[in-house]
Order: structure tokens, then C-alpha cells, then sequence
């Protein structure tokens, strides 16, 4: 032929599904939006600018760091965004700014980039950056605010008793139980009505957008299933209502938004399930015996420690397998 | 151009040379080894030579070369001369050699040799595989819907050649037309159904296929005639009637030509060895320039760089695509989704093995078996990070059947 004609050779197969890793954290953020909403309508604009904050200082934390480390700048993956925003979605409403900034850096810089980038960090990068927050500022990061007067009034009916709803308004509705023996009602808690982080309060925002993230096929039912239903189960086995855990703190956000993050959980169905029952197990001992009301972020964090052994363990079912004894 | 090797297996040596007058389903390759497949004349001519030209996937074959004298005379030395429902099945099995069939869904492998039960294997049910579960191939939905009398006829000569009883045809169902026509056509026969199958890539497959129709699980390593069963493209039974029928040796076959930017796309029966350059422009030509030519599907087809090759027994499509839809995306970090691990047909862990022969560890994927692997193309498909799984996967196949035929 005359020419320089460019024919590509490249190995099978020839078509892809174009669903790369930018389309499945576009569709992140779009599953948060529902929640993201909620927390800014019940919270006020304040959270709006947290969240913003957030969301930049991640993406802008990323590409520099990159920059610096001599790296490739990966922030059009948008996995920094996503990482950013869900910090923001699990701060107390009432935090200041500059904590807001100070946390999405560090859960950027010691969550994700100092092992390497997307793909390497062991730990959920969003929780790293809770954790070490709660820790530096554990006033800050338990104060917290209900989103009126009349959501803690409508929550808790006439349990506040002869203390009066001002002494109560400080606490969530695990706190609430837990220290209290007050049980927030099941509307309240699906609704989002009540306090708690920004994006974690709204069951029913949450659930919307973990449907749309199951019908696009980013999530599967494993380890959110294994998570929710293991709670649930320890709850009954340990003399709790069930629904108002399942309904109460940020068992829903951490079972479909953190605990199903890909880099940090099994690659495996098998293994999924058996990350969601640790994780259950865990969030439900945290939530009863432990030091903490909540017990979902150190139970994630915790899990993502066990999953390179769950990996090295949990393998499917293969076809035509030969078992032992054929 | 008739590639003397066409088939897995020793590839034949010429018989003719060049000057020699060669007629239609004449003799021209053949070999000594078991594993074969000799090669006939599509064409009547005289043989211009010998010559070596590159297989798609770069292997360098040789091939005949005949000047076609547009006469198409056909071989006196067809034989048609019994029934073969009451030939021997040893019988069958020798003229379906002689005839140079090998499997037509593409894999190219000896009939002949698959029609040969070794001792102690019981065969108890044939199944002809209509799948065509590759996107863009119609060539078998083609062939079922013009030629399926010719299908059941080979269908029923294959039974008699394995001693079965039963036979099923699996189709996909979104080829309503065809799984009607050969219905049609097997009203009352009771020793061969037609089998809808759910459309899910690869249904195609022979493993999966055989699992779906019988539930039958062919054995890691293993074969179909481990569980029973010998799986044959419904090409193959029309290219079994026409050799045990007419006498008639593979010589042609059906190919789709498609992609956007074929004018008119079709299938075309076309006799092997005819330019697939000839095929292109009797589909109108192309409306620009080819970014890729690839032989077979877009899933497991092979990349070629020209439209200057023969036609093969095994291609059963040409899929040409434009320049954009050639780009190539870079991979980027796999981000352990597991989407290749869901939607692997064998149970394997595609990414994870990708990383071990990455990392030149083929043994680790040995041990997690990777030689299972049925290079359909899913976790590649699928994965985010457009890592190139399945590359990886034969780079280490290859590499440990190397080192297996050095040590042996």
C-alpha cells in the first residue's frame, strides 16, 4: 500500500465495556448526591461549604502531591473527589472549616499517597482521614447539633422526660440509647431528621443512591448484605432492637459507600461476605461494649487491615474443579 | 492461496509443485502426524508455487499459490458411492479426515481426531454448537437458516460415526428464525432436539455450552469426552454432509464480513483461499480507511495488520474497524473492583493472575490455574483500568506450556 497507513494489531478482545474507573466514580459522587442534599437542607449551608472544602482541598491535595512525589497527577480519575466528599459526608455538621481542610489533606496524604496512589492504600482513605481527626479533635468531631428543635421534639416524642430537650440536644440517636435508653423513632432515623454526620443521617437519600450504584453494577449486595444483616443479627443475639441499629449512625453510608470501596475490601464475592460479617461483628461490639456510640468507621478500618488475607483465602468456586476426593 | 497448515496440528506438506494443474477438491497438503488435517483445492488452476506468508498472529505458514482459471472443473476423484448411515463409523471417521474437515466455530481442530473416542471413554450425546455467541458473526445464523438440512444430515452422520443416541443443537435466542428452521426441519426425529440457550457471551463456549445443555461440568484440564460428550460446530456438521454426501472436501465456508465502515455488510460463501481483500469489495467496499482487520469476533478474534490474507477454514468472520474505533486507551492501576473475577465464565481471578505472570511468576499461576483459562475476553472487557488481562494471561499460558514441552 502507498503510504504510511496506521493498522492497529493489539491483542483480543477488540471491545470493551467502557466503564472505566473515572465513569464508576462519576457515578459515585451522582449516588451521594441524594445524601450530600439531605445533609445541606437538614444541616444548613454551613456543611455546604464544609463538604466544598473538602472536595477541593482533596483534589487539590492529590495533584500536588503527585506533582511533588514526581508522579503522574491522576486527579481526572476523580477518585480523590470521591474520597473527599464522603470525608466530609461523615464530620459533625457543626465543624469548623479549616478542620474540614486539615482532615481531606491527611486522608489524601497518609490514606492514599504515601502508599502509593490509587490501588495501593490498604485503608479507606475517607475513614483515615476521620480517624486521625477524631483523634486530634475528639470535641469537634462529637459535637453535634439536631437539625431544629422541632426534628429532636418530633424524634424522640415525650421521652425527654423532666430534663428537657435541651440536655439531649447534644446527642445522636446511638448516643441517645446508648447512655440514655432513648429510642429515636424508625421514621426519624429513615427520614434523616436527626443529628449525626452531614451525609449519614438520611437512610432513605443513602438507599437511593446505593441503587443506583447496584443497578450500574459498581456494587454488589455482598458486603453490604453480609454488614447490615450481621449487625442485625448481633443486635437480636445481644438483646437490641435491630431496626434502630440498622437505621441509626452510619451503618448505612458504611456499608454501601465505605465498606464496598474497591482498593480496600476483597476482590471476591466470597470474600466480600465474609468482610462484611467482620465488619458487622465488630460495628455491633464497638456500638454495645465499646468506649464509642459508633462503631462503624474503626470497624471498616479494621476490616481493611484483614482483607489482603480474606483475598488470599476467599477464591471462587471454579469451573470444573476437582475435588479431593473424585 | 491455500495455507497449508489451516488446522491445530502438524501443518501439511505440499503435494504439488509449481506448474501443476490442480482441479476442484483435489489433494494438495498432507501428513504424516495424527494430529492433521490434509489441505484441498478450492479452485481449478495451475500452481504458480509454494510460498510462506504470515498467519494472522504472525506465525509465518506455507501455502499454495493457484492462478485460478475461472473454470472451477471439479476433481473426478470425489467418491460418492454409499450411504453414510450405513458406512462403518471407522469408515466415516477416515473420509472425514481424508476430507480435511477441522472445527469451524474457528478453534480448527482435526474432526477426524475429535470423532476418535480413545479406549475407555463412553460418548453418550453429540452436541452441535449454532451458539454463535461472538457479536458482529452471523455466518452460522446464515447457515442454519439456508442450509440446515445440510446441518442435520452431518449432524446424523456424526452420531452414527460416535455411536450416539442423542444429539442437541444450542442456539442462541436471538436468532428466533434459525431455532424455528431446523425445528422445522426436525419435526418428529426424537434423537435430535434443538436447544434454545439464554443469550449471555460466552454461551459459545464448548464448556459452558456443555454445561448449560446437559449440566455436565468438564473437568479442570479435562475435555468434553470426559463427561460424555463431543461439542461440534453446526459448520462443521454441513461440512461433514457435503464430504460424506458429495464427496466433496472443506473448500469453502461461510464468512461475515461486517464493521461500520463495510458498505454492505454480509456473510459470504466463500472458498478458501480467496483474498479476504476480494470478500471486502464484493461487500461494497469500505467507506474509509481501516483502523483494524480482525479475523473472527471482536472477543477472541485475531488482529491482523492487512486485508491481503487467504481465507481460512477457521475464519469465521472479518470485522473491520474504522480509525476512532481503533483507538487504544491506555491502562491505568487496577483498583482491585473484582469485576473480573465476577464475570469470569472459569471461576478464575483474571486480574490477579494477569499480576503474577506480570511479575514473571508464572508457577503462582499455574497453581491458580490459569491454564484454564478460555481466553474469552470478559475480565478484559469489563475491567476499568483497561489492563490487558487477557494478553498477560497468554504471555504466561504460553510460557508454561513452553517450558513443559522443554522439560518433557
Amino acid at each position: 500500500m502507498q503510504g504510511a497507513v496506521t493498522v492497529r494489531v493489539s491483542s483480543s478482545p477488540h471491545l470493551t465495556a467502557g466503564i472505566t474507573t473515572p465513569v464508576i466514580m462519576r457515578d459515585v459522587l451522582i449516588a451521594l448526591m441524594p445524601a450530600t442534599i439531605a445533609g445541606v437542607v437538614f444541616f444548613g449551608l454551613h456543611t455546604a461549604l464544609i463538604i466544598i472544602l473538602s472536595v477541593v482541598t482533596a483534589v487539590v491535595s492529590e495533584a500536588l502531591i503527585q506533582k511533588v512525589l514526581g508522579r503522574p497527577v491522576t486527579i481526572n480519575d476523580m477518585s480523590a473527589a470521591v474520597a473527599g466528599l464522603l470525608f466530609a459526608l461523615v464530620l459533625p455538621p457543626t465543624v469548623d472549616l479549616w478542620l474540614s481542610v486539615v482532615g481531606a489533606f491527611l486522608a489524601i496524604f497518609v490514606g492514599k499517597q504515601v502508599f502509593g496512589g490509587l490501588g495501593y492504600n490498604p485503608f479507606n482513605p475517607a475513614l483515615v482521614g476521620r480517624a486521625i481527626v477524631m483523634a486530634s479533635w475528639p470535641v469537634a468531631m462529637t459535637t453535634w447539633t439536631w437539625p431544629s428543635v422541632g426534628s429532636l421534639e418530633a424524634a424522640i416524642g415525650g421521652a425527654a422526660g423532666n430534663a428537657g430537650l435541651d440536655a439531649l440536644s447534644g446527642a445522636t440517636p446511638l448516643a441517645l440509647m446508648k447512655y440514655h435508653g432513648i429510642q429515636v423513632s424508625y421514621k426519624s432515623l429513615f427520614l434523616g431528621d436527626v443529628a449525626g454526620c452531614i451525609g449519614e443521617t438520611s437512610v432513605l437519600a443513602l438507599l437511593v443512591g446505593a441503587a443506583y450504584l447496584l443497578y450500574r453494577g459498581h456494587i454488589t449486595w455482598h458486603t453490604p448484605v453480609a454488614f447490615m444483616g450481621t449487625v442485625a443479627v448481633m443486635m437480636v443475639i445481644m438483646g437490641q432492637d435491630p431496626l434502630f441499629h440498622l437505621l441509626s449512625g452510619g451503618l448505612v453510608i458504611g456499608a454501601f459507600f465505605m465498606a464496598t470501596d474497591y482498593v480496600t475490601s476483597p476482590y471476591t464475592p466470597k470474600g466480600q461476605l465474609i468482610f462484611g460479617i467482620g465488619c458487622g461483628i465488630l460495628t455491633a461490639l464497638i456500638r454495645i461494649y465499646g468506649g464509642y456510640p459508633e462503631g462503624v468507621c474503626y470497624a471498616i478500618l479494621l476490616m481493611n487491615a484483614a482483607t489482603p488475607l480474606i483475598d488470599r483465602y476467599a477464591k471462587p468456586k471454579r469451573f470444573g474443579e476437582v475435588t479431593q476426593s473424585a | 492461496m491455500i495455507p497449508l497448515s489451516q488446522h491445530i496440528g502438524a501443518p501439511c506438506t505440499a503435494l504439488v509443485k509449481k506448474g501443476d494443474r490442480v482441479l476442484v477438491g483435489q489433494l494438495i497438503g498432507d501428513s504424516n502426524a495424527r494430529l492433521t488435517a490434509p489441505v484441498h483445492s478450492s479452485v481449478s488452476g495451475t500452481v504458480s508455487g509454494i510460498v510462506s506468508i504470515e498467519a494472522p498472529g504472525g506465525r509465518q505458514v506455507e501455502a499454495v499459490s493457484i492462478t485460478n482459471d475461472g473454470q472451477y472443473e471439479v476433481s473426478p476423484d470425489l467418491k460418492v458411492d454409499q450411504d453414510p448411515l450405513e458406512m462403518e463409523p471407522a469408515e466415516i471417521i477416515r473420509r472425514i479426515r481424508d476430507a480435511g474437515i477441522v472445527g469451524m466455530g474457528g478453534a480448527t481442530f482435526p474432526t477426524h481426531f475429535k470423532l476418535s473416542v480413545p479406549e475407555g471413554k463412553k460418548i453418550d450425546t453429540l452436541i452441535v454448537n449454532g451458539v454463535e455467541c461472538e457479536p458482529f458473526l452471523t455466518a452460522d445464523h446464515r447457515l442454519m437458516l439456508e442450509s440446515g438440512d445440510e446441518i442435520v444430515k452431518g449432524i446424523r452422520v456424526a452420531m452414527r460415526a460416535l455411536k450416539v443416541q442423542r444429539a442437541f443443537i444450542g442456539i442462541e435466542e436471538n436468532k428466533p428464525d434459525a431455532i424455528e428452521t431446523l425445528s422445522r426441519i426436525l419435526v418428529g426425529e426424537r434423537s435430535i432436539e434443538v436447544v434454545p440457550l439464554k443469550v449471555k457471551y460466552p454461551q459459545g463456549a464448548e464448556k459452558q455450552l456443555i454445561k448449560t445443555v446437559l449440566n455436565r461440568e468438564v473437568p479442570s484440564g479435562g475435555l468434553p469426552l470426559d463427561v460424555g460428550v463431543v461439542v461440534i460446530n453446526v459448520g462443521t456438521a454441513a461440512a461433514i454432509a457435503d464430504a460424506l454426501y458429495r464427496g466433496m472436501p472443506l473448500i469453502r465456508r461461510v464468512v461475515t464480513v461486517t464493521g461500520s465502515i463495510v458498505r454492505e455488510p454480509g456473510n459470504i460463501l466463500a472458498r478458501i483461499g480467496t483474498p479476504v481483500s476480494h470478500l471486502v469489495e464484493s461487500c461494497g467496499g469500505l467507506t474509509e480507511d481501516f483502523g483494524k482487520v480482525i479475523v473472527g469476533g471482536p472477543m477472541m478474534g485475531i488482529a491482523h495488520h492487512t486485508l491481503d490474507t487467504p481465507v481460512t477454514k477457521g475464519m469465521s468472520g472479518v470485522l473491520l474497524y474504522s480509525k476512532s474505533e481503533s483507538k487504544v486507551t491506555e491502562p491505568t492501576v487496577c483498583v482491585r473492583c473484582g469485576k473480573c473475577v465476577q464475570v469470569c465464565p472459569m471461576g478464575l481471578m483474571p486480574g490477579i493472575l494477569a499480576d503474577m505472570v506480570d511479575a514473571g511468576k508464572c508457577e503462582l499461576a499455574q497453581r491458580d490455574h490459569i491454564l484454564d483459562c478460555i481466553e474469552c475476553g470478559c475480565c478484559a472487557y469489563i475491567c476499568p483500568a483497561n489492563r490487558r488481562i487477557v494478553q498477560s494471561i497468554r504471555l504466561g499460558k504460553n510460557e508454561i506450556t513452553r517450558r513443559r514441552s522443554q522439560s518433557a
